[in-house]
């Protein structure tokens, strides 16, 4: 693993919220986190890239520990990942999570979808629930939607549902386990903007992407994954004009010339 | 030409029918959905509880079933259902016992096989809410696995309809009880089987026809 001494953008954001120590894992035969340490401070957007089967969905699922892990200690805002069960659900109820196939669920409504963590979890009052729900439809920009099933919305207003539903818990922080990869060309524009903007108001983000435009204009930080393993980690206009790892280099010679 | 009807309650047998259905229905709707719940709990010996219950009962014979809760439970170990000195009650509330626990199996089943219908990403957005296990399943899972087996429930309905015959084992005074009881007294052996081949028919017809608009109207679109 390459280390890199990353010069960070933001310098009010010093705390560390989310730490990954030597994180092991196995899917059987396959070693697919090797030794992971990855630190994410309070306010910054770090965005994941790499090519597939290099470990970075399964690195992103394992900060809520929809993956657990064999080896290594992962811990949020200072406190390590309980067992299964009512305290992890609590620590999760802090973490947003934004899915490849968006998971809105299906036989509620878009509104009943932002509202139901709200009411369940975090015990607010259902006409409060509403109206913040509401307003954060509004600010994706599917706020005349509120009443549809979502097997009636496209896919780019799916996902930017999904994401009012993950900030609908107000959350610490928000992985994004490719938020575009499911959409259509047209439509992966609605979802970035929605997540540039809350880049900008200092949201911590976890972007797992193939989106290299996203990475250079939002993100803080580019982690690279290869074989499960970080090979690199910098900043995006270091990492895009001056990749230090061949590994790196060959990825980037794929994607930006064809 | 139906003469021989006269003196019967056939109206009353039936109604029993309908009453060991409903309890029955209600009854096995309930405790197959906590073995369903139980058998995709992530707690090993719920799990275990629930896969061992279904493949025992579900392979027992309803007679058996049913007789045991008379003279097993009612008679060797004095489980009278609250009511000691009123056999009518009695058998009737052991039948319902019987009938509960082996629809349940089927129940369980049809519901699981709903429940893998579920894309496991639905579980997944709702566990990343923070909601905990049962939250999870009774908010997420199970209303939209319910959706999708309103359809093998109608069977299962349908089955324990006719299946309510077997409480006449153990003396229920339901439609097959009265049956017998009339090809014993009656010459008209092929009508009242007719009449009473009919009446099932009459309940568990429009079962199946109500159920397969309701699944229809319900379904969950992805």
């Amino acid at each position: 693993m390459t280390e890199v001494s990353v010069a960070k953008k933001d310098s009010a954001a010093t705390d560390e919220l989310v730490v990954l120590k030597s994180v092991n894992k196995h899917f059987g035969a396959l070693h697919v986190l090797q030794d992971i340490d990855l630190t994410i401070d309070r306010g910054e957007v770090v965005v994941v890239i790499g090519p597939s089967g290099s470990g970075k969905s399964t690195l992103c699922r394992t900060i809520n520990r929809l993956e657990t892990i064999d080896t290594g200690t992962i811990t949020i805002d200072g406190r390590p990942l309980p067992q299964e069960g009512r305290e992890l659900a609590r620590l999760r109820a802090d973490v947003g999570m934004v899915f490849q196939s968006f998971n809105l669920f299906a036989h509620k409504t878009v509104l009943e979808n932002v509202m139901l963590g709200q009411v369940k979890v975090r015990r607010t009052e259902k006409k409060q629930a509403e109206e913040k729900a509401r307003a954060l439809l509004d600010r994706v920009g599917v706020g005349t939607q509120a009443d549809k099933y979502p097997a009636q919305l496209s896919g780019g207003q799916q996902q930017r549902v999904a994401i009012a539903r993950a900030l609908a818990m107000g959350p610490k922080v928000m992985l994004f386990d490719e938020p575009t990869s499911a959409l259509d060309p047209e439509m992966i524009n609605e979802v970035l903007e929605v997540m540039q903007q809350l880049a900008r108001e200092g949201m911590t983000m976890i972007v797992v992407t193939h989106e290299m435009g996203f990475a250079r204009s939002a993100a803080n930080r580019v982690v690279f994954m290869a074989d499960g393993r970080i090979v690199e980690q910098a900043t995006p206009d270091q990492f895009f004009s001056n990749p230090r790892s061949d590994r790196a280099k060959d990825f980037l010679s794929k994607i930006l010339h064809h | 030409m139906f003469d021989f009807l006269e003196g019967y309650d056939l109206l009353g047998a039936f109604w029993v029918t309908v009453q060991l259905t409903v309890y029955s229905a209600v009854g096995s709707l309930i405790w197959g959905t906590l073995l369903a719940g139980m058998r995709v709990s992530p707690v090993p010996l719920m799990r275990g509880f629930g896969s061992a219950y279904v493949n025992v009962v579900r392979n027992i014979p309803l007679t058996i079933i049913i007789l045991f809760t008379a003279m097993g439970l009612a008679d060797t170990f004095g489980v009278t259902m609250g009511a000691a000195d009123d056999v009518k009650t009695r058998v009737f509330r052991l039948a319902v016992l019987g009938l509960v626990a082996y629809h349940a199996a089927f129940v369980c089943e049809a519901l699981r096989s709903g429940i893998n219908t579920v894309p496991v990403g639905q579980a997944e957005a709702a566990r990343s809410l923070g909601l905990r296990f049962t939250q999870v399943l009774t908010l997420v899972i199970l209303p939209q696995a319910f959706r999708s087996v309103v359809g093998p429930m109608a069977n299962v309905l349908i089955a324990l309809t006719k299946n309510t015959t077997v409480a006449a084992v153990i003396g229920v005074s339901e439609a097959a009880l009265l049956m017998s009881e009339m090809i014993e007294n009656e010459a008209e052996l092929l009508l009242i089987s007719a009449i009473f081949a009919f009446g099932f028919v009459c309940l568990t017809l429009p079962t199946g026809l109500i159920l397969g608009w309701v699944s229809k109207r319900v379904a969950v679109k992805r």
